[in-house]
């Protein structure tokens, strides 16, 4: 992979956008669900600015994604932290970057095993288009079209700030 | 060196032996074990991954535990199961071994989970069957029982996380035990700086030090300190002429008593591969106390296998 020249935007400012879009709609009844890695770290920074009592969770989806069959089990899977009543709950799924939907898939088919929720939204940093199923995030700090070649990340400094990497897939 | 369970890539095929197994291979198993602990805490206790896939559990020997876990560990994946106990079926009407996994493979089957009396017949069908087919070793003869080995060091590791700093004892029939040999290689590889074996020299196979443990024949000197305390079956079918004077005698020296226990760490634990033989390897009082994780040993059987299964199912 190497490094392309574009000009990304702060995930630090995102992240603030992600919190003001959420505000209104977080109440006793919703829960966060983080998905592995970026999502799950989304959400840790998410709870101060929406209220450390927001009821939370990380769900990991190994065991649901599509690939299994091509690529075979992810090599750090992660359990899956529920902890709280997914029946007729209003649950927000958190990621950091929306591309194909595959993820959001196996993350709904999960939360669905345990148990019925009233409904899912999906929030994410950034919508990268290039979806291959008819999912789409109802909320997003930035949207911005990329070409399939480009693999965008979101990454962590050691004091827990978000950046973003843009590479070209070889 | 070759090793018959990693495939060209160096990623788990089949499930032999815990021997020569990579450590990164091992704690990749049970970190996975643990996100299935989590999947059985749900209301659905189901995961998609060997969804159409088809799991034979053979068993030429019988075991309820053993072939139960498997059953429901490769139900719970998804997959679809058959078993068969052969002892009652083909191989009484002359079929072998591989006449029967061909007919098998023909059925379509993806994985076969084995049990055999012989040492080393997982082996024999790993090397015969098609690329595509795993295999997984349910106990043979003295050589092995992998899973049971993972499962038990999963159980350390859930109450000692600090493998580094642990002493563990296994004690009881060494000798006919392949349950024995597959937690000592599993704790070695693991960095368990401290594994003792306590049995009397007639349970003992010969070159028993070679596999990096401390031998101990004075049951109370054993557990001296230990962690950990693993107990084994006396195997008392497999018992050919007079190794030990009774059963009796053998509780005497070697059964695990709360006045035994008692010199172990106050937090030890204790563990059997079950079946129990209650009065003969281990007082009831200790089976069913306070530090006791026989029942969750089961438990976490599960958990086990399903990684076992999903981690070889995926590799091709």
């Amino acid at each position: 992979m190497s490094k392309i020249n574009i000009t990304l935007p702060d995930a630090e400012l995102l992240l603030a956008t992600l919190a003001e879009k959420l505000k209104p709609i977080v109440t006793p009844e919703t829960a966060l669900v983080g998905i592995h890695s970026g999502g799950a770290w989304i959400t840790e920074r998410l709870l101060p600015m929406l209220g450390t009592e927001v009821k939370h969770g990380m769900l990991d989806s190994s065991f649901y994604r599509d690939d299994y069959n091509q690529r075979g089990l992810h090599a750090d899977t992660k359990p899956s932290q529920i902890p709280f009543e997914v029946k007729d709950r209003h649950i927000i799924l958190i990621d950091d970057v929306f591309y194909t939907g595959r993820t959001i898939r196996a993350a709904m088919n999960e939360l669905f095993d345990y148990g019925r929720p009233a409904s899912i939204t999906l929030a994410v940093l950034i919508n990268r288009g290039g979806r291959e199923l008819p999912i789409a995030p109802q909320i997003f700090a930035m949207q911005m079209d990329l070409p399939k070649h480009l693999n965008l990340q979101l990454l962590r400094e050691e004091d827990g700030s978000f950046y973003l990497t843009l590479e070209e897939n070889d | 060196m070759f090793n018959p369970q990693l495939n060209q890539d160096g990623k788990l095929k089949h499930l032999l032996t815990i021997e020569g197994l990579p450590k990164a291979i091992i704690t990749q198993i049970l970190d996975t074990a643990e996100s299935f602990v989590g999947v059985a805490e749900r209301e659905v206790k189901k995961v998609p991954l060997l969804r159409g896939k088809t799991v034979c559990n053979i068993f030429f020997e019988n075991s309820t535990r053993t072939r139960t876990t498997f059953e429901i560990a490769a139900k719970r994946l998804s997959a679809d199961v058959i078993n068969l106990n052969v002892n009652t079926s083909s191989q009484s009407k002359g079929e072998t071994i591989l006449d029967t996994i061909d007919n098998l493979t023909a059925m379509h089957a993806d994985m076969f989970v084995v049990r055999h009396a012989q040492s080393g017949a997982a082996h024999l069908i790993a090397k015969h069957v098609a690329p595509h087919i795993h295999v997984v070793n349910a106990g043979d003869g003295r050589h092995a029982h992998p899973t049971q080995g993972l499962l038990d060091v999963f159980t350390v590791r859930r109450y000692k996380p600090d493998m580094h700093n642990l002493r563990v004892a296994i004690v009881g029939d060494v000798l006919h035990s392949r349950v024995a040999r597959s937690e000592i290689h599993a704790l070695t590889t693991l960095g368990v700086p401290e594994v003792r074996v306590i049995a009397p020299k007639t349970l003992l196979p010969t070159d028993v030090e070679k596999l990096g443990v401390h031998v101990y024949h004075d049951m109370r000197e054993g557990l001296k300190d230990v962690d950990v305390i693993m107990m084994l079956r006396l195997q008392n079918e497999r018992m050919v002429g007079a190794m030990l004077p009774s059963a009796q005698e053998y509780f005497k020296s070697y059964g695990l008593t709360q006045e035994k226990l008692a010199l172990a760490r106050p937090d030890a634990i204790v563990m059997h591969p079950g079946p129990m033989n209650r009065g003969v390897e281990i007082d009831s009082a200790v089976a069913d106390g306070k530090q006791s994780v026989i029942l969750p040993q089961v438990t976490y059987g599960i958990a086990v296998r399903m990684a076992v299964m999903s981690i070889l199912a995926g590799n091709a």
